[in-house]
């Protein structure tokens, strides 16, 4: 599993890539993996306040419901529509499948997050 | 944790391992596709599974019958040898010890095939049953690993290992034959997929359970046979609204309400529940299981709350999921009597949200017949 070097994570498996005041959010391979299948996801509105930590929106596979945390606070300015009718795509390419885009409320935030490599070594202990 | 003798072969293939009841078992299994791959498999072609960790009893002796039928809810009368039958353990009041498939293996001579989760309490249960009757009551649940081989080219994987003519075999029928060069394997034409497919009990040593396994996985090579765990295998129960202890039947449940009328033989005489029973039925009934289709975006899960038009809650799903085959999110549930009728609309809770379903006829799902 190749994690990209240009993304921050977090235990959650969630994975953002920042770019100036944009963040780019989605889920990662191995959180995918972990689910298996996935047949829903639901996510927040334009316009919508996330908050570092909190639920914003659900993925489901055929077994199970998970929850999407926010890696960072900050206003959601364009949704991944694709995966309303084609959510399979998170599966094929997680990294890719990106699912938020927010304008961060406070850069410094992403500072907290997993590197790379942390990641990586995060993920290797909970397997 | 209980392992089946399969449990290596599995963790070799790569398995997501769950906990089941106490049992370490196979989810799916991600490498050969994972869940939805396997659902398709059977339906389309065949999948194979492990489902040892399924109990089983043997009752014989004289009165075998007469125990088996003061035990059970169907009429075990009415099997000849060789032939099955889908029944249920009853508590006096109606409701459910667990649902069983009888084996008439002889003259009285039974094989009740239990579920896993509920192992010890029916073998104490049967045993206390059978008590005053002239039988033995066995509990062979570690003699067998179970393995099914299901959909419909299951057969013809089968065939390749097998003497026994299976063409002959029909549902719910059994034979005896060698398979595998094991002689004398018990060969039954169930299952728990909605589907064509057998079920075969061999020696639980782990050599001569990874042997068996591995030569069907070969033998089904040509028709793309698949390893499927216990996630397809309930997507596979739930699309042809097989009943799972514990959801739509358990120790609160009736044999009218999970509407199982079918596999109940009053007139057969007296047998352990029916007194209950007759009374529910002239009484009438609160609440009745059906099957619900979402009308609206989202997937009812088990134990969501279901509620009528107005907000008022109602019942709650037993079973829910996407449906892999029919491509659509469905459910069963215990709604009152008065709002199961096919086509009404009830909302299911989700996630604080009342997301709008439909009664849907029952099965979800059903085989085409064959030409």
């Amino acid at each position: 599993m190749a994690f990209p070097a240009d993304f921050k994570y977090t235990k959650e498996h969630e994975w953002i890539k920042i770019e100036g005041n944009t963040g780019t959010i989605g889920i990662t391979d191995y959180a995918q993996q972990s689910l298996g299948d996935i047949v829903f996801v639901e996510l927040p509105k334009v316009g919508s306040d996330l908050t570092s930590g909190k639920s914003f929106g659900t993925v489901e596979s055929v077994k199970a419901v998970s929850d999407l945390y926010a890696p960072v606070s900050g206003t959601v300015i364009e949704v991944n529509q694709e995966l309303a009718t084609a959510p399979e795509k998170v599966n094929s390419d997680a990294h890719g499948a990106w699912m938020v885009k927010v304008t961060l409320k406070d850069p410094n935030e992403a500072n907290g997050l997993l590197s790379v490599a942390d990641y990586e070594k995060f993920v290797a202990e909970e397997h | 944790m209980r392992k089946t003798a399969l449990n290596a072969v599995h963790r070799q293939l790569g398995a997501k391992m769950v906990d089941f009841n106490g049992w370490d078992m196979p989810v799916e299994y991600p490498k050969a596709g994972g869940l939805v791959a396997e659902h398709m498999a059977v339906r389309n072609s065949v999948g194979i599974f492990d489902v040892s960790h399924m109990g089983d009893i043997r009752v014989h002796g004289p009165q075998a019958l007469a125990a088996v039928q003061h035990m059970t809810m169907n009429d075990a009368s009415k099997l000849a040898i060789g032939q099955a039958q889908y029944s249920a353990l009853l508590y006096p009041q109606g409701t459910f010890v667990d649902d069983v498939i009888v084996h008439r293996l002889g003259e009285n001579d039974y094989l009740l095939v239990i579920n896993a989760g509920t192992r010890e309490k029916d073998v104490n249960w049967v045993t206390g049953a059978a008590k005053d009757f002239d039988c033995k009551v066995e509990d062979l649940s570690d003699n067998y690993t179970q393995i099914a081989i299901q959909g419909p080219n299951g057969w013809k994987v089968l065939q390749k290992l097998t003497d026994a003519d299976l063409t002959r075999v029909k549902f719910y029928w059994f034979t005896h034959g060698t398979v595998c060069g094991l002689p004398n394997t018990l060969i039954a034409r169930t299952g728990y997929t909605a589907e064509d497919g057998f079920e075969i009990y061999v020696p639980t040593d782990e050599a001569t359970s990874a042997r068996v396994w591995n030569e069907i996985m070969e033998a089904g090579k040509e028709f793309g046979i698949v390893p499927c765990g216990l996630g397809s295998r309930n997507t596979l129960r739930l699309e042809g609204a097989l009943s799972l202890y514990g959801h739509e039947i358990s120790d609160t449940i009736t044999v009218w309400e999970a509407r199982l009328d079918r596999f109940i033989k009053m007139e057969k005489g007296g047998f352990t529940g029916r007194d209950a029973l007759a009374k529910q039925k002239e009484q009438g009934l609160k609440r009745v299981l059906v099957g619900l289709e979402n009308v609206e975006r989202g997937i009812p899960r088990d134990g969501y709350k279901v509620f009528d038009l107005g907000g008022r809650e109602i019942g709650y799903v037993t079973s829910g999921s996407p449906a892999p085959f029919l491509k659509k999110n469905i459910a069963l549930a215990y709604v009152p009597l008065e709002l199961s009728a096919v086509d009404t609309e009830v909302a299911v809770e989700i996630r604080g949200q009342q997301v709008k379903c439909k009664v849907v006829p029952t099965p979800f799902y059903k085989r085409p017949k064959k030409a």
